[in-house]
């Protein structure tokens, strides 16, 4: 850290730490960057801002070696330099904390460190400064255990102090704390601030305006791969930071409360379940109800159940118990997706492409996929090709999905329109209940208030609707009663505006039964 | 400085999808010639030996079918499990036990002369090759077990098998010791369809296998389904289509067919059970007739003409150019080589140049 | 049987192991750096008679050892390019790479059939090798057996003691994330691959050079696969391919002694058991399903191509 510290005896009006000028970068079906420009001074914390798809992601591995721009320059102190590896950018001092993290799960945290250091270790004495290090940032580590054994928020701590060892001058940051709670996003922002006292500077990727207007000094916005303000976010508002971002204002979803609260249509009693291997979360005695014509959602750090009790509800892995799940009223624990399916249930997953499509095919092919019993198919076993393309069509058009027509592969669309046509499709197919998770993940804004809106009609029509998301701002825009899932259980589900972030965040990290607690009687 | 790059492309090329078989067949003649060429041949008498020689009569043209029907019959078998990802790499085995069950059907009614021998020969060769694709299936959905290796050690198995029928209960008693069985009587045999050549009825039933699996991979939902099984599983898993249902289907489809090309051998060209006839490596050939064939019946029907012809050149490269038969399967290696090696152009294309022009290009499309 | 007889088939089943190691220990840094390669066969043959050729021609046997290695090299060579380079689907190409060995060796062998060579040389360590059992059961093999059990603490220590290794098993692991940290996946993969070449290479040199030695068509008999079934079952880990490989050698001496001890089976049976008993002890270790998910590289088998995520 002593470099760290010595940065902070140059005037801060010398050079930039880092200086970005017309940066471009093309892929074949976009622009990721166009003669993007920024600098960055020492002690700096930098916001790039910018939707997803804007680009970001893409600048920071230009800056940290991973790709290489197609045009541009980069200053470092004032002297232009060619980063060709990360691990000359290392040299430089800079450090980069990966969005989807960098980590290896089977290898130690010793191990994983070790990799990302550019000569061998003595594993004995990085242990003891990994130890020190942590140690002093607050961010304690056993440097022995095995990475898959971490939570999340533990395996963004290795990765911090993976940097943190490399004494960096400049810790690029993407978008950190979408796998945090709350109060954990507060302790990351100390060890942040403390970091730029140092004299070290931050990159700040992130799309959350309220975090960024917190925290950071000055900010770059991207849009569409363009640079389309530099401004200190202190002095805007979201509104104005949102305007730069997308264009326009932010879309709010009108989600008046629930008028028709109907019958008890999904019904989970004490669920229990194994996982599979140590990777996994085991299910620990999940209760929840869902009626007709509300929405409930699951909140929750991802890796705490939300995948198991998905696939549980789904059908993906049924369960012995067939009284463990009840749709409408029927015992369905041990029934596979397809015959949930008749039962009224509908499920968009996370992973759209891959699972909740197939990307190699066309979205009228898709749409087989789970209609093909909703009338696509003739004689028992054959494909109706008239009726699988006129649904297609049909979707396309009702949900607005851009592309090319039903015969478009799904993984040419972008991940919004992906994400609006299998929503698209699944609401064609008539639920009665439906299962979203993670409904506007890595979706413009556009498009996810757009689905937003879709899920809050459907609740309307009397719909019973279960929404398993890690935005908590989502949760609390379209929810009807919220619940918080932690190391496989879950809370019992509160109406929404008896409760607050901040009593979420706790469950989330997980404090549980606080249904005693003088917070929840304050807000009951 | 030159430099090659591949640049995903934007959309798969549907083009080169189909150009991507003739690049790599013109990529194997180019390469084969230049072989020829380093061996001291003349090419042009090198290729017409190989390529023009043995299909310019009737006859020629007769072995380039009973060539070709097993290699597509087993091939649109194996397409079946391809699609859906399940790697059925024994079919030879298949093929084999095919041949022992037709055999045997032939050696127990060798009296009879009835009309029924001959269809009760087809059906066991089927069950045979189902039964020996069968293991690899069941091991698979109930232990897991990887289909590549078991189906492939049932090969070598398989082989064993008629080794021992052939050495021992199955020994043509008046073979003077032979490792052979005896000579199937007429009623076993099937009839030639054209006269002066060697084809017989057996091409009949590749012809129905290839309607059978055009229809049912253009319009059967089935077939879609172990398609999303091959593409993504997760997807088939999310869709509640039976993976097991998958993996069987995708194995004894294959093995129905090897077990058919099995018996239509038996009860063909040869016309008893030996050891050098029996085991043709058609069943590895297939998988090169398969892929190259796009795993569509239409191109499979394509692959199996070619790769028929490959056998016959090899085996006229010895006779006329006293090069090793050996040849024929080196051409079939590579074949499968450049056809690999030509996909990339599927999905990337090509960047000759200096990096920035052409990439400024690339983002402007 | 007596115990001159025991050491007879425990010296033999070292022997007939010896090729399944090489080939199974290259075939475990191929996988463990994510990379499926079911060329072995291919790999194995394609050394066996180049190193046949070579040793017949130019009559130094070592010569052929290495023309094997360089063979198995090449064929992994190709291998590299079509799956690492081109992308292209590692179970084809591996398959591909097998059909074409077979048919390459067949055809460059053609000539050297009945072709008869003095195979390698057994050690003669002046004392050891005479002592009473201990003599014949350890000092006196070729040195290549002696090559191939130095290969299991080389590749060991490599494996997880040096950092080399441990870069390569996180490349396997996850490509992406090596890959970001600035590891050249595709160059250290290559490099993988075409050691797990050298490796099937000698073993395959070691039949034709040692074992039988002699060049027939189709000589490696499966045993590519039966390496490859090896890795599996050791859950790629280098001493339990050693294991396996002893217990496959052993496997495939048995046959030979069987008739001596008085069992009556048709030689096709015992012909059978090794690839039987490779069935069954796939059976027996992928019977759970996480032994394999939790052992395997995670990365196996996936393509790596930077620029497409």
């Amino acid at each position: 850290m002593t470099q760290a510290h010595s940065t902070q005896a140059h005037p801060p009006q010398a050079h930039p730490r880092l200086e970005l000028r017309n940066i471009s970068k093309y892929y074949p079906t976009i622009i990721a960057n166009k003669a993007v420009s920024l600098s960055v001074m020492p002690g700096e914390i930098h916001a790039v801002l910018g939707e997803n798809g804007a680009g970001k992601s893409t600048l920071m591995k230009a800056v940290y070696g991973v790709i290489k721009p197609e045009e541009g320059e980069i200053f470092w102190d004032g002297v232009a330099v060619n980063i060709s590896s990360p691990a000359q950018a290392r040299k430089l001092g800079i450090g980069m904390v990966f969005q989807h993290f960098s980590l290896f799960d089977t290898l130690t945290v010793v191990q994983n460190i070790s990799l990302a250091m550019d000569s061998k270790q003595d594993m004995g004495q990085l242990a003891q400064r990994i130890s020190e290090v942590s140690a002093r940032y607050g961010l304690p580590l056993n440097p022995h255990r095995l990475v898959h054994d971490l939570s999340v928020g533990e395996r963004q701590r290795v990765e911090i102090v993976r940097c943190l060892l490399q004494q960096p001058r400049l810790l690029i940051m993407d978008e950190p704390t979408s796998v945090l709670t709350p109060q954990a996003v507060n302790k990351l922002f100390a060890t942040l601030r403390r970091l730029a006292d140092e004299g070290c500077s931050i990159l700040y990727i992130s799309h959350k305006l309220d975090e960024i207007r917190a925290l950071c000094h000055k900010a770059t916005v991207l849009r569409m791969g363009q640079v389309t303000g530099v401004t200190d976010p202190r002095q805007e508002t979201s509104k104005s930071l949102a305007e730069m971002m997308i264009g326009k204002e932010l879309p709010v979803c009108d989600h008046p409360p629930a008028q028709h609260i109907g019958s008890e249509r999904l019904v989970v009693t004490q669920l229990s379940r194994a996982a599979d291997d140590q990777f996994g979360t085991s299910l620990k005695a999940i209760d929840l109800r869902v009626r007709g014509g509300e929405i409930l959602g699951i909140a929750g750090v991802s890796g705490n159940g939300q995948q198991e009790l998905l696939s549980a509800l789904s059908g993906e892995k049924p369960s012995e118990q067939p009284q463990d799940i009840q749709l409408n009223g029927t015992a369905a624990g041990r029934l596979n997706p397809a015959q949930r399916r008749q039962l009224g249930l509908r499920f968009i997953p996370e992973e759209r492409l891959g699972r909740g499509a197939v990307p190699e095919m066309s979205l009228a092919h898709n749409a087989l996929l789970t209609g093909h019993s909703q009338g696509m198919r003739r004689w028992g076993g054959f494909i109706d090709y008239r009726k699988m393309r006129a649904f297609s069509k049909a979707c396309i058009d009702k949900f607005n999905v851009k592309c090319s027509g039903p015969e478009a592969e799904a993984k040419s669309l972008s991940g919004g329109n992906v994400q609006k046509y299998i929503v698209g499709r699944e609401i064609m197919l008539k639920p009665e209940i439906l299962i979203v998770a993670q409904p506007t993940w890595g979706v413009d804004v556009g498009a996810a208030s757009f689905i937003r809106q879709t899920l809050v009609d459907l609740r309307d029509e009397g719909v019973a609707l279960l929404v398993v998301s890690e935005e908590l701002d989502e949760l609390f825009e379209i929810c009807d009663r919220i619940a918080v899932m932690s190391e496989g259980r879950l809370s019992a589900a509160k109406p929404i505006r008896a409760t607050n972030l901040e009593e979420i965040g706790l469950l989330m990290g997980g404090e549980m039964h606080t249904d005693s607690t003088p917070l929840a009687q304050e807000v009951a | 400085m030159l430099s090659i790059k591949l640049v995903p492309r934007p959309q798969p090329s549907k083009s080169m999808v189909y150009l991507s078989p003739l690049l790599a067949i013109g990529l194997m003649l180019v390469f084969g010639l230049i072989v020829f060429m380093f061996l001291g041949q003349n090419p042009v008498t090198a290729f017409h030996a190989f390529f023009i020689e043995p299909v310019n009569d009737l006859y020629g043209l007769g072995e380039l079918l009973i060539k070709a029907s097993p290699l597509a019959l087993i091939a649109l078998g194996l397409a079946v499990g391809f699609r859906a990802n399940i790697w059925n790499i024994g079919a030879e085995g298949q093929l084999i036990l095919g041949t022992i069950a037709a055999g045997g059907v032939a050696l127990w009614f060798y009296e009879s002369d009835s009309v029924f021998v001959l269809p009760l020969m087809f059906i066991a060769g089927a069950l045979g090759g189902m039964a020996w694709a069968a293991i690899p299936a069941f091991l698979r959905t109930r232990f897991n077990t990887n289909e590549i290796l078991v189906s492939l050690m049932l090969v070598y198995v398989a082989g064993m098998v008629l080794s021992w029928l052939i050495h021992g209960p199955w020994r043509d008693p008046d073979g003077f010791g032979f490792p052979q069985s005896r000579m199937f009587s007429d009623s076993a045999l099937l009839p030639l369809i054209i006269e002066g050549t060697r084809a017989h009825a057996g091409i009949f039933i590749t012809l129905l296998a290839l309607i059978v699996t055009t229809i049912f991979f253009r319009w059967g939902l089935l077939a879609f389904q172990m398609r999303v099984a091959g593409l993504a599983p997760k997807a088939a898993g999310y869709a509640g289509f039976n993976s097991q249902y998958t993996v069987w289907i995708g194995l004894l489809a294959g093995g129905a067919a090897a077990g058919l090309a099995g018996a239509s051998e038996a009860a063909g060209p040869f016309g008893q059970l030996d050891m050098a006839a029996s085991v043709t490596g058609y069943g590895f050939a297939a998988i090169i007739v398969a892929f190259v064939g796009r795993l569509h019946p239409v191109g499979i029907l394509f692959a199996s003409l070619l790769m028929a012809l490959l056998y016959l050149g090899g085996e006229s490269a010895q006779v006329n150019l006293a090069l090793p038969s050996a040849v024929s399967k080196v051409f079939q290696g590579l074949l499968l080589f450049f056809l690999l090696a030509t996909d990339v152009l599927i999905h990337f294309r090509l960047q000759f140049g200096s990096s920035n022009a052409a990439a400024r290009k690339a983002g402007a499309l | 049987m007596n115990t001159e007889t025991l050491i007879l088939i425990l010296a033999a089943t070292v022997a007939a192991a010896v090729p399944l190691i090489f080939a199974a220990l290259g075939e475990l840094v191929v996988e463990k750096s994510g990379v499926l390669n079911l060329g072995v066969e291919g790999m194995m043959i394609v050394g066996a008679i180049s190193g046949f050729i070579v040793a017949h021609e130019t009559g130094f046997l070592w010569l052929g050892v290495l023309a094997g290695a360089g063979a198995g090299v090449l064929m992994a060579f190709i291998f590299g390019i079509i799956t690492l380079t081109l992308m292209a689907n590692q179970v084809a190409t591996g398959l591909a790479l097998t059909i074409f060995g077979i048919g390459l060796s067949a055809f460059i062998g053609q000539n050297y059939s009945s072709v008869a060579l003095d195979g390698l040389d057994k050690i003669n360590l002046v004392g050891l090798s005479d002592l009473p059992i201990i003599g014949k059961l350890l000092f006196s093999y070729d040195p290549l057996v002696y090559l191939a059990l130095l290969m299991f603490p080389l590749i060991s220590w490599f494996l997880y003691r040096s950092r080399s290794g441990l870069i390569l098993r996180a490349l396997g692991e996850s490509p992406a994330s090596a890959h970001a940290l600035g590891y050249s996946v595709i160059k250290i993969r290559y490099l993988a691959v075409l050691f797990g070449g050298a490796m099937a290479g000698i073993g395959g040199a070691y039949l034709s050079l040692a074992y039988t030695p002699l060049w027939s068509e189709g000589m490696t008999a499966g045993r590519g696969w039966i390496a490859l079934a090896l890795v599996v079952f050791a859950t790629w880990r280098p001493g339990r391919v050693l294991l396996g490989a002893f217990l496959f050698g052993g496997m495939t001496i048995a046959q030979f002694h069987a008739q001596g001890l008085g069992i009556e089976i048709p030689a096709q049976f015992l012909t059978m058991l090794p690839y039987l008993a490779t069935i069954v002890v796939l059976v027996l270790i992928s019977r759970n399903a996480n032994t394999i998910r939790l052992n395997a590289p995670a990365s196996l088998g996936q393509a790596f191509h930077k620029e497409v995520h």
